[in-house]
């Protein structure tokens, strides 16, 4: 694939993107979020049409339509979410779309004994006339992969396959991806997991910002020369302030928020956070390292497992979310769209819906007092609407995010929990609510911020907590949060996370 | 995963620049007025052409005939509002059919009989809202959708009532009782007044209480508010209960009507007559938005419609084909409204 672009209603997806996989080659394809792998598969796939660039497959230049015409050209594409019918037998999950027939019945027999031969290539010995349903999901994940192999196909894409699946299990992926490429078989593999690539994978190819960014030998890279390139920074050089954040004022006060010990399902297995009033706390790691995860835990919105959490002095454990701003915390989501917004509300009702309770008399909504704080945050947030009630769904992704905030400030919280604040923002409204963050610490408020922006992270943050597979690995102060002490603390670098973690 | 650009916010964005340079939206206008205009329409069209149609009788008829229908329409504006459906309302009726003649007839009740009929009320209509409050439980607490965890009490609810009366009419008359279903107050039906104050009332609540805009917080969208502290589950609840009261309610109207209560007819297909209404008033099923006056004006239209056919000699068969066709429109002209 050459100089791939893809725009999406004007918004650039991919500019110039190249991929390039050898036959018989295991790549490896890495990024943020956003940064283009998705669409790069998709445009290759025929789920996307690009809108240039070329892509040339076994010498040839080709256009697929669809993915089911990449299918039979030689292309397949296991999904994360395994894309099968649980309720069918594997036989027929592997013969889906192209079953045997013979006197216009389905051959059965035949397509049994070809199901068990092809996952006997694979050392699964399984019955394949069993409902796909009653195997583990990485049973599944073969029979997608042997359903994929079975179209001859000569490029398989695995779309973060590994995600579901325990260490045992992943080691019998691996496996059969070495087969596949002792076969011939060219294997994209997409994963988050970094340690995960170096065990597998021959190349790999680096994307930011819709751009490939880096294509290298596995053998000539390390974890932290992967991570720089995904984020985008020169390990040595800090670019100097490109945030709207400015330093400290004031002296950070007692204790709002430390949780320690945090186990979360399988994705968070030792988290600790500690927030002091009037400081901003980062909270760095990469995409699957449990950041998300962890702040949902402490404002109740999916309770841990095991662990401590305490808010202001006290011993908490909110099960649900109106516990946890009973306690004088506000959360605002990664995800404004499908967690933030109620679409069809007016600004008004989705700025008070937090306060919502303590504005009634008798059950009846005090108008009067709701209008008031709206006016007050409203313009105190700058938020740019054409009136009160006009619905939040027509604003301007920066002006919901200022709505949310306004949500949660006119609760008068102690502790602000922010999971990426600035995502999708344009750059105006980003240092505006980077500067806002900043003037809310210093009049008292504890912030916890979530953020895959380094420069936020390092200009913004006091103090810095750095999650990597779960787990708390480094407490940084600010004048230890360096880009590269931070990158270094995600890549498990000993030296670096050991000599941070004592600050 | 990474997230691939969602074409999303630039939808939306297109038509709200299209929305700011014309200060008339004929699309939501339409929509939210075709009932309305629809009924108008009507009216005038009975005005002129059915014989007898401006008389004070024929507007109590088709009032009557409309008020049960009506009064389970309110609730399920809730219901819908919240993103649900309650397919037990009939059944409901049903059973708070089958129970109020059981109180009333029983020797005790022909002893007290002052007692007994307030009674008849209160246990029935209690007893319909506690079934939709266990609707609302099961719904929330097994995750289940509402069209399933409501068909269950759709086929219980009406088994729950045939044993309650072992399957027998019971036929009775009880003026005091039958006063919800057969009196009248300044010459306006009783049952009329109720369905008034109920709509007005759930109006009013829908529109100022915290309650009505956890309602609709909720309906538009879940997982936010959840997240801003809204008690998601009690909510729902709350309002499956409401849904089995007005259920309760118009039973005992149905069966008063009828002077006789059979618990395998009360309330029979009443389900869909009150979804029909909603879905013409306008209400839609994707919860977050909801107009209990919309449904008021969407079961008059059924009604008037019905009627009109009748009045002018079209077989009650054909009008039902015409019902559907309304309601086909009604959806239509939300789906337009939503992507004009």
């Amino acid at each position: 694939m050459r100089d791939i672009d893809k725009r999406f209603q004007g918004v650039k997806a991919l500019s110039s993107a190249s991929l390039e996989v050898a036959a018989g080659e295991i790549m490896a394809v890495v990024g943020q979020n956003g940064a283009g792998k998705s669409t790069l598969i998709k445009v290759l796939t025929g789920a996307y049409r690009r809108d240039s660039g070329t892509i040339e497959f076994a010498g040839a230049s080709i256009d697929f339509a669809s993915p089911q015409q990449a299918q039979r050209g030689g292309v397949s594409t296991i999904y994360q979410e395994i894309n099968l019918v649980p309720f069918r037998s594997v036989a027929e999950n592997i013969f889906l779309g192209r079953e045997y027939r013979r006197y216009g019945l389905l051959d059965w027999r035949r397509m049994n004994a070809e199901a068990a031969d092809l996952l006997r290539r694979f050392a699964v010995e399984i019955d394949v006339r069993r409902p796909l349903m009653d195997f583990s999901t990485a049973i599944q994940q073969m029979v997608a992969i042997a359903r994929a192999v079975s179209f001859k196909a000569r490029l398989v894409i695995m779309d973060e396959p590994t995600s579901s699946l325990d260490e045992r299990e992943v080691a019998v992926l691996f496996d059969v991806m070495r087969r596949l490429r002792s076969e011939g078989v060219s294997v994209i593999f997409i994963s988050h997991r970094l340690d995960e690539l170096f065990q597998v994978c021959d190349r790999v190819t680096v994307m930011r910002d819709g751009r490939t960014v880096m294509t290298s030998r596995m053998a000539d890279v390390d974890k932290l020369h992967l991570i720089a390139a995904m984020l985008g920074r020169d390990i040595e050089t800090v670019r100097s302030h490109a945030t709207g954040f400015s330093a400290a004022v004031a002296k950070a006060g007692g204790e709002v928020l430390s949780a320690e010990g945090l186990r979360i399902g399988r994705r968070v297995r030792d988290a600790r956070v500690e927030v002091k009033a009037g400081q901003i706390v980062g909270l760095a790691g990469l995409l699957g390292s449990g950041r998300t995860e962890t702040a949902r835990a402490i404002f109740g919105a999916d309770p841990p497992d095991a662990g401590v959490i305490r808010v202001l002095g006290k011993d908490v454990s909110p099960r649900e979310p109106s516990d946890a701003i009973a306690l004088g915390v506000g959360y605002c989501s990664e995800d404004r769209k499908a967690d933030g917004i109620i679409p069809d509300m007016s600004v008004r009702e989705n700025i008070t819906l937090a306060i919502l309770p303590r504005l009634v008399k008798m059950g009846v909504v005090d108008e009067a007092r709701q209008r008031a704080i709206v006016d007050k945050f409203m313009k105190r947030l700058a938020i740019k609407a054409s009136n009160v009630e006009q619905k939040i769904r027509e604003l301007s992704g920066g002006n919901q995010q200022k709505v949310l905030l306004a949500r949660w400030l006119c609760t008068d919280p102690k502790l602000l929990i922010l999971d990426e604040p600035t995502r999708g923002i344009d750059v105006g409204a980003k240092a505006e609510i980077q500067s806002l963050i900043r003037e809310l610490a210093d009049q008292g408020l504890g912030v916890l911020m979530i953020s895959s922006e380094l420069e936020e992270i390092t200009e913004g943050a006091d103090r810095v907590f750095v999650l990597s597979d779960g787990r708390t690995v480094a407490d940084l102060p600010h004048a230890e949060a360096s880009a590269s002490a931070i990158m270094a603390a995600m890549a498990h670098d000993a030296d670096a996370a050991a000599g941070a973690d004592r600050g | 995963m990474m997230r691939t650009p969602q074409p999303g916010p630039t939808v939306v964005d297109a038509p709200t620049i299209a929305r700011k340079a014309v200060p008339f939206d004929a699309g939501a206008f339409f929509r939210r007025y075709a009932a309305l205009a629809g009924l108008i329409a009507l009216l005038l069209f009975n005005f002129v052409w059915t014989p007898h149609f401006w008389s004070l009788q024929t507007l109590n008829v088709n009032l009557t005939q409309v008020a049960t229908i009506v009064i389970v329409s309110v609730g399920m504006t809730l219901v819908i509002a919240t993103g649900g459906i309650d397919l037990s309302v009939g059944s409901l009726m049903a059973i708070s059919g089958a129970l109020a003649p059981l109180i009333f007839l029983s020797p005790f009740g022909r002893e007290h009989v002052a007692l007994s009929n307030l009674l008849a009320f209160v246990v029935s209509i209690a007893a319909a809202g506690l079934l939709g409050a266990f609707n609302g439980w099961f719904i929330t607490r097994f995750r289940v959708q509402p069209i399933v965890g409501t068909l269950v009490m759709f086929i219980a609810g009406r088994g729950i009532g045939q044993v309650l009366t072992n399957g027998n009419l019971q036929p009775f008359h009880n003026p005091t009782f039958q006063f919800i279903g057969l009196g009248r107050i300044l010459g306006v039906p009783v049952q009329v007044i109720v369905m008034l104050v109920l709509v007005a009332v759930a109006a009013w609540m829908l529109r100022r209480t915290l309650f009505g805009r956890q309602i609709l917080a909720l309906g538009g969208n879940e997982r936010a508010a959840r997240l801003s502290g809204v008690p998601v589950d009690r909510v729902k609840r709350w309002v499956y209960a409401i849904s089995g009261l007005c259920a309760g309610i118009a039973g005992l109207v149905v069966i008063s009507i009828n002077s006789s209560s059979d618990a395998n007819l009360v309330g029979l297909g009443m389900e869909l007559d009150a979804i029909a209404a909603v879905a013409v008033g306008g209400t839609p099923f994707t919860g977050g938005q909801a107009s209990v006056v919309g449904s008021l004006i969407g079961a008059l239209l059924i009604q008037l419609l019905r009627y009109t056919l009748l009045a002018n000699g079209v077989p009650d068969a054909a009008a039902l084909v015409v019902k559907g066709v309304i309601i086909a429109g009604a959806v239509w002209s939300q789906q337009r409204g939503k992507s004009a």
